[in-house]
């Protein structure tokens, strides 16, 4: 076990050292809470407001998780040439996805906390109701449940470049799956391609665990959804994972 | 400048990657314009099923469906009423509720023939909009009075001289204001004149995250009473009431009774130019090319990585070690990617807007046509976009140098507005947002007319943008110099 805590540390001190880590981090806090706030903000213009108010105060976690996605991708496909060095002295490649699997879920979980924690505060400061209408419970569900979301598109970004192993590639591809799933969705007409298309895209299944309204009308439940995200990233995990043991590094 | 574009273009055309990148983009534009996933019933139930959509007299599409009391009219002649009340009912959650459409309208017309797309004349009192002069479905002109009740009635007036038709209205039946005056070219000397009434579809938007911004609605109706009907001229006496388009139940119920000179009419339907999107039928070719999103995602990354590969494998070095004038290399990188960006992306656009109108008619969606200026258009815009995009990376990548933030700074800076735009913004903030944002470029791709006397969502998620097409991608292009003036700066003031 001494492999993944020499693992751990050394990615950690990775992370540490190199600048944009912290900016990334703080661009997540802001775009999620920034955009949160001015969603929260206009959404309803007069005092009548149809919108669920907890997700339109949690507006922010669907632009946050670019940002996200792009840390992830950056500590593996942005180690670029380094990475043959970090092999080199770590063989175990599944141990060092591991580490930095860990890590990147403690970072992003961190981030996700206080930007999660400020949307809601600025969603109860802003809009006309307040957030706190929806009850606790919902509201705890809904909490949690976009922490979690990040974390796992977090993930589901390192299985991706562990995978792709180019930096512009992977996050591309990754944003691609994220937000032409929901495009694509509201263009089609067809009602059943439409929900079919909701449940198995990772945004707009994952994003489910928001509502607090007509629960019984989305395309998928809550947990079901975080579960079908979950199903994403464990896979794009395993395939990374497994194409890192195959590949040359 | 010659040799910078060779050898930038060698580099590009050799990096097989981005060659396949280039495939892909190309298969998923085609591939989701083509998706399987739209069905319609227009053509698919049986022979009668067909969707026709009536031709007004400019050769546009119309809507023309009302409860229509009418006579023969030879020659010159008059025709003055009183409406007294308009009432009417709007779609709810249980049914129906009492309320009137701000475009039911109900009055005097003077048309051609009964056949659906005739030209016509009308004065008419609508629900929110006041006395109207509207006539051939496109023109619209409004008169002095706002509303009318049986406290307050309003009298209409239409006069016919050869092929012109005069409004007029007022408020006590002495005093008469003209509304306006129509010039109906080629009206045949017999026309059908009378009353009519008539209520469009009532929309209503509902916001829903990323779920786009759904529509709710439903037909309305409305029921007018008019009295002290006087005709001058060659009238043909007795009365017909019949309903100009639609079936007897749809899209709302239609009524009319004749007693003496009182004229009661009830009717749904609308006497306007067609729309596409919630308030209409069908959709417009703009939607089969959707697949632009992934096309830009990838053309986003392609303009990141032909700099930043460069300055992760330190060959930017060697590159201005070649070539010293810097300027001219972010030129030439600028040339040769907006030129195959903008080859495949109009390659795809036209496949799609060929092939895509003909899948999804063959599926039994109506697809309004779209006319050769139109189409040309919809390509070359939807290249011209994926062009400036990647190019917009491009500078991106000069200044960030990291390949992931430059990617998903691009992507959020061209694709998060459109999305705030049709998810959770209200129109006015989204609409602002995308007259300043690289996202205003997406009006290239519109294709839908919006008019101000047809109720329907005129909203970015429907079709329809703030600014006009080559003014929305000239916003883009602005931004895209923006950065490539910077990056030029940067470029020319940094080590490499």
């Amino acid at each position: 076990m001494s492999s993944m805590s020499d693992a751990l540390r050394a990615e950690w001190t990775k992370l540490r050292t190199v600048p944009s880590t912290g900016w990334l981090l703080l661009a997540v806090l802001t775009v999620t809470v920034g955009v949160s706030a001015l969603a929260a903000g206009t959404a309803c213009p007069r005092s009548a407001c149809a919108a669920d108010p907890v997700r339109t105060s949690l507006t922010g976690v669907g632009f946050g998780q670019a940002l996200v996605a792009g840390l992830a991708v950056s500590m593996v496909a942005g180690e670029n040439a380094m990475l043959r060095l970090t092999f080199a002295s770590m063989p175990r490649r599944v141990v060092v996805l591991t580490a930095k699997a860990v890590l990147a879920g403690v970072l992003v979980a961190a981030a996700a906390i206080v930007a999660v924690g400020l949307s809601l505060l600025a969603g109860q400061l802003l809009l006309p109701a307040g957030v706190a209408v929806a009850g606790a419970e919902p509201l705890a569900r809904a909490a949690l449940g976009s922490v979690a979301y990040l974390v796992l598109i977090g993930w589901l970004s390192l299985g991706v470049s562990a995978a792709i192993r180019d930096s512009a590639a992977a996050v591309g591809t990754v944003l691609g799956l994220l937000y032409v799933v929901p495009i694509v969705a509201a263009a089609v007409s067809d009602p059943d391609w439409q929900r079919r298309l909701q449940q198995v895209g990772p945004m707009s299944a994952g994003l489910a665990v928001q509502a607090t309204r007509n629960l019984s009308q989305l395309p998928i439940g809550p947990w079901a959804g975080m579960g079908v995200l979950a199903a994403w990233s464990l896979a794009m995990l395993l395939v990374g994972g497994t194409l890192l043991r195959l590949h040359d590094a | 400048m010659r040799t910078e574009l060779h050898a930038e273009w060698t580099k590009f055309r050799t990096v097989r990657s981005w060659v396949v990148a280039l495939a892909v983009a190309a298969a998923v534009i085609v591939g989701l314009g083509l998706l399987p996933g739209r069905q319609g019933t227009c053509g698919t139930q049986g022979p009668r099923s067909e969707c026709v959509v009536p031709i007004g007299p400019g050769g546009e599409l119309v809507t023309d469906s009302f409860t229509f009391v009418h006579q023969h009219l030879t020659g010159d002649g008059t025709i003055t009423v009183r409406a007294t009340s308009l009432t009417g009912t709007l779609p709810s959650e249980e049914g129906s509720r009492s309320g009137l459409a701000p475009w039911a309208k109900a009055g005097l017309i003077v048309k051609a023939g009964t056949a659906q797309g005739s030209a016509y004349a009308a004065v008419m009192v609508t629900g929110d909009h006041g006395v109207r002069l509207q006539h051939n479905y496109t023109h619209d002109q409004q008169g002095p009075t706002d509303r009318v009740t049986s406290a307050s009635p309003v009298w209409l007036r239409l006069t016919r001289t050869h092929d012109a038709v005069r409004a007029e209205e007022s408020t006590d039946g002495t005093t008469w204001t003209v509304v306006g005056t129509a010039t109906l070219p080629g009206l045949p000397e017999t026309v059908e004149a009378g009353l009519f009434a008539t209520s469009p579809q009532y929309v209503e938007a509902m916001s829903e995250q990323f779920g786009m911004n759904g529509a709710m609605g439903g037909p309305t109706s409305v029921t007018a009473g008019f009295d002290s009907v006087r005709q001058v001229g060659g009238w043909s006496s007795t009365w017909t009431g019949e309903r100009v388009g639609g079936t007897d139940t749809d899209p709302g119920p239609s009524s009319h009774s004749v007693d003496g000179d009182t004229v009661t009419l009830s009717g749904s339907g609308d006497i306007a130019p067609a729309v596409e999107g919630a308030a209409g039928l069908g959709t417009s070719i703009t939607q089969t090319l959707v697949g632009t999103f992934a096309g830009l995602v990838v053309a986003v990354v392609l303009g990141a990585l032909f700099v930043t590969a460069e300055y992760r494998r330190g060959l930017i070095r060697l590159t201005m070690a070649a070539t010293p004038r810097r300027g001219r290399v972010l030129a030439a990188k600028a040339l040769v990617l907006g030129a195959v960006t903008f080859t495949v992306g109009l390659v795809s656009a036209a496949v799609v807007v060929i092939v895509g109108q003909k899948v999804l008619r063959a599926n039994g969606v109506y697809v309004a046509p779209a006319d050769l200026p139109t189409s040309l258009r919809l390509v070359v815009g939807t290249a011209a976009l994926l062009a400036s995009a990647s190019i917009l990376a491009l500078a991106l990548g000069v200044l960030l140098r990291r390949s992931a933030t430059t990617v998903v700074v691009g992507v959020l800076t061209i694709v998060m507005p459109y999305l705030l735009a049709v998810s959770v913004l209200p129109a006015g903030a989204g609409d602002w947002l995308l007259r300043v944002s690289p996202a205003a470029a997406f009006a290239v791709q519109q294709t839908s007319v919006a008019y101000a006397q047809v109720s329907n969502l005129y909203v970015p998620a429907e079709g329809y943008y703030p600014l006009a097409p080559w003014a929305g991608f000239a916003v883009l292009c602005g931004w895209t110099a923006l950065a490539l003036a910077a990056a030029t700066v940067v470029l020319r003031r940094r080590d490499v």
